[in-house]
């Protein structure tokens, strides 16, 4: 019996030595390898289509690798204005993460920190967004822009993305506030400063990394989206990024001009993949949070 | 005496003084929250609560455009039961996330077994998994555009040269094949979040609980089927409803990818809701159709924060 169960105890780090054996170093090489190709493959060729001539990237069949590097389709997306879209896109978005940023610190020091009557009930409503797709809510909200005189207005267009930010950057920033020691934010009032010099010195520096994940949330988010800003912006010049793409697509003779469209893809897409890689630590735990909220 | 007297009524008026100083000290304090607070609630209220509102006001009439506008109860709704648009939209929008979710949910399963330990690059491996998630809907949309496009797109050529299909494939020219091509985006633009969902369910099982598994001599299949699906229950959960979620929002890729063709069977509720609004500019039918995805999405909201309070009493 002892002696059975002494065999058993010992089995856990050979089963682990059979695991590797069934997988070994080589075959999971191998695997994520392949599969790694496969999620770079668009990537890639996309990358690659973009460097060839236009008639070349228009050729039928394709080739997969340029026959000669050209600037072409870049020169002629910079023909298309691709730079006032550029500047619509990154003032859209610095705009989205500066108002959310600012909103969602005040609001989740205020919630973290301050008792008010109806504290528990305003921070429950402000949450209730995240229930409420903003997609559902759309054909409202065009209306209210409207009204407000905000429609086909990159402002506007900011102002809403702001709002539907900050469900998920509150939550962030609240959960922030409140893991930092009473005791700090004591020392700080005993020196006589005031509310937002205590929240400008101490307490942000402290939850830094919150703040990084909510500038980075509503950055790409900003960035990327697409539908509100087809239904609320008529004038051309105004166009984002990803509504300038549909523009790409209905070209002036009829057909497509691969080369050009997929230039303005790359464009769209790099700064997301670089700002990634740079901080894709803050994403990655913010994404959790969120995820698991 | 007199002394002890005057002393006392001296620290009962400092004690009511500071009282009446912590009271005010209070209600600053209350005063400076709220103050805090305030830009949040105000966007929250312009942006979220009078759109919310307006939407169910506006259901209730014909709204066009321009013009004025007309009560007529509920036949927005009634117009919904008899539109076989809306109907046919809600079908494929259901059978695209029946489609989506299960594959997201293997495939991402998949990948957090293979990169879920740490060894030696397995940093690449998750970050390249896991890129293609922070690219835009409409940028991803626009890339399978070309990718997929029998001419000059490389799908096809890498197909053929594979040996998997002999011909270029007219991905957009039926219902099916369409279908497949969005699928195909959204399984590589988002199962690298699912497969990020995954890792962290599966690291939160602690080591002993599969080496009791084996001490109990359950094979690996037992033991994933016994042991580490049950604990991921939760984890399931999330993903699924998440892929749900999202799946049900389907707008940008069907939009640019597949224009709703063939003969607008791809498409979604979204898209049908843009039509309507922005297109026939029927907002109060687009509203009404609005109304009825937000119940839809709430219920399912509703589960998840069921799912969520469970997990918390355990």
């Amino acid at each position: 019996m002892s002696a059975t169960s002494a065999t058993l105890g010992r089995t856990p780090p050979r089963r682990r030595s059979l695991l590797r054996q069934a997988m070994p170093g080589i075959a999971w090489w191998a695997i994520c390898g392949l599969v790694a190709l496969m999620f770079l493959f668009p990537l890639a060729m996309v990358v690659l289509t973009v460097l060839k001539t236009s008639s070349e990237a228009a050729a039928t069949p394709p080739h997969y690798l340029p026959q000669h590097l050209s600037g072409q389709n870049f020169r002629a997306l910079s023909n298309a204005d691709i730079w006032k879209y550029v500047i619509n896109s990154a003032g859209v978005a610095l705009g989205t993460v500066v108002g959310t940023v600012i909103v969602a610190t005040l609001a989740g020091y205020g919630f973290a920190r301050y008792r008010f009557p109806g504290r528990t009930l305003l921070f429950l409503g402000s949450l209730m967004t995240l229930m409420v797709p903003f997609q559902a809510l759309l054909t409202p909200l065009y209306s209210v822009l409207v009204f407000l005189h905000l429609a086909n207005s990159l402002i506007g267009l900011t102002l809403v993305y702001i709002t539907f930010q900050l469900p998920f950057s509150l939550f962030v920033m609240r959960n922030a506030f409140a893991e930092i020691p009473q005791e700090i934010e004591d020392a700080a009032a005993m020196d006589g400063a005031s509310t937002l010099a205590t929240l400008r010195r101490v307490m942000v520096p402290v939850a830094k990394p919150a703040v990084v994940t909510v500038a980075l949330f509503a950055f790409f988010s900003a960035w990327n989206e697409f539908l509100a800003a087809l239904i609320f912006l008529s004038d051309q010049s105004r166009y984002t990024l990803p509504v300038f793409l549909t523009t790409l697509v209905t070209g002036k003779l009829g057909a497509i001009n691969w080369g050009l469209l997929e230039a303005g893809v790359v464009v769209t897409i790099v700064p997301c993949l670089v700002i990634f890689l740079l901080l894709q630590r803050y994403y990655v735990r913010g994404l959790m949070s969120g995820a698991v909220r | 005496m007199g002394a002890l007297a005057a002393s006392r009524s001296m620290f009962g008026r400092a004690g009511s003084r500071r009282r009446a100083g912590a009271r005010s000290l209070r209600r600053r304090r209350a005063l400076i929250g709220l103050l805090l607070v305030s830009p949040a609630l105000a966007f929250v209220a312009v942006f979220f609560f009078v759109p919310l509102v307006l939407m169910i006001w506006m259901s209730l009439h014909r709204w066009p455009l321009l013009g004025h506008t007309s009560w007529i109860g509920l036949g927005n709704y009634a117009a919904m039961g008899s539109d076989p648009v809306f109907w046919r939209s809600l079908g494929f929008t259901v059978e695209y996330t029946a489609i989506v979710t299960p594959i997201l949910i293997v495939l991402g399963f998949g990948l957090a077994l293979l990169v879920r330990r740490n060894r030696r690059g397995v940093g690449f491996f998750r970050t390249v998994f896991f890129m293609p998630y922070v690219i835009g809907f409409a940028a991803a949309s626009y890339l399978f555009v070309w990718l997929i496009n029998p001419g000059v797109g490389l799908l096809d050529k890498t197909l053929q040269a594979l040996g998997i299909t002999s011909s270029p494939v007219q991905w957009l020219s039926t219902r099916t094949l369409a279908l497949f091509a969005v699928v195909l985006m959204i399984v590589w633009k988002t199962v690298g979040f699912t497969m990020l969902l995954f890792m962290s369910g599966l690291q939160g099982i602690p080591d002993d609980v599969h080496e009791a598994a084996s001490v109990d001599g359950a094979g690996r299949w037992t033991t994933m089927r016994r042991v580490t699906l049950p604990l991921l229950r939760r984890t399931i959960a999330l993903t699924v409803i998440l892929a749900v979620v999202g799946s049900m929002l389907a707008f940008d890729q069907f939009y640019i990818i597949t224009n709703g063709e063939p003969a607008n069977q791809t498409l979604t509720v979204v898209y049908w809701i843009y039509n309507s609004s922005f297109v026939n500019f029927q907002l109060g039918y687009g509203a009404a159709m609005s109304v009825v995805l937000m119940v839809i999405l709430m219920l399912i909201t509703a589960v998840q924060l069921y799912l969520l309070r469970d997990q918390t009493e355990r």
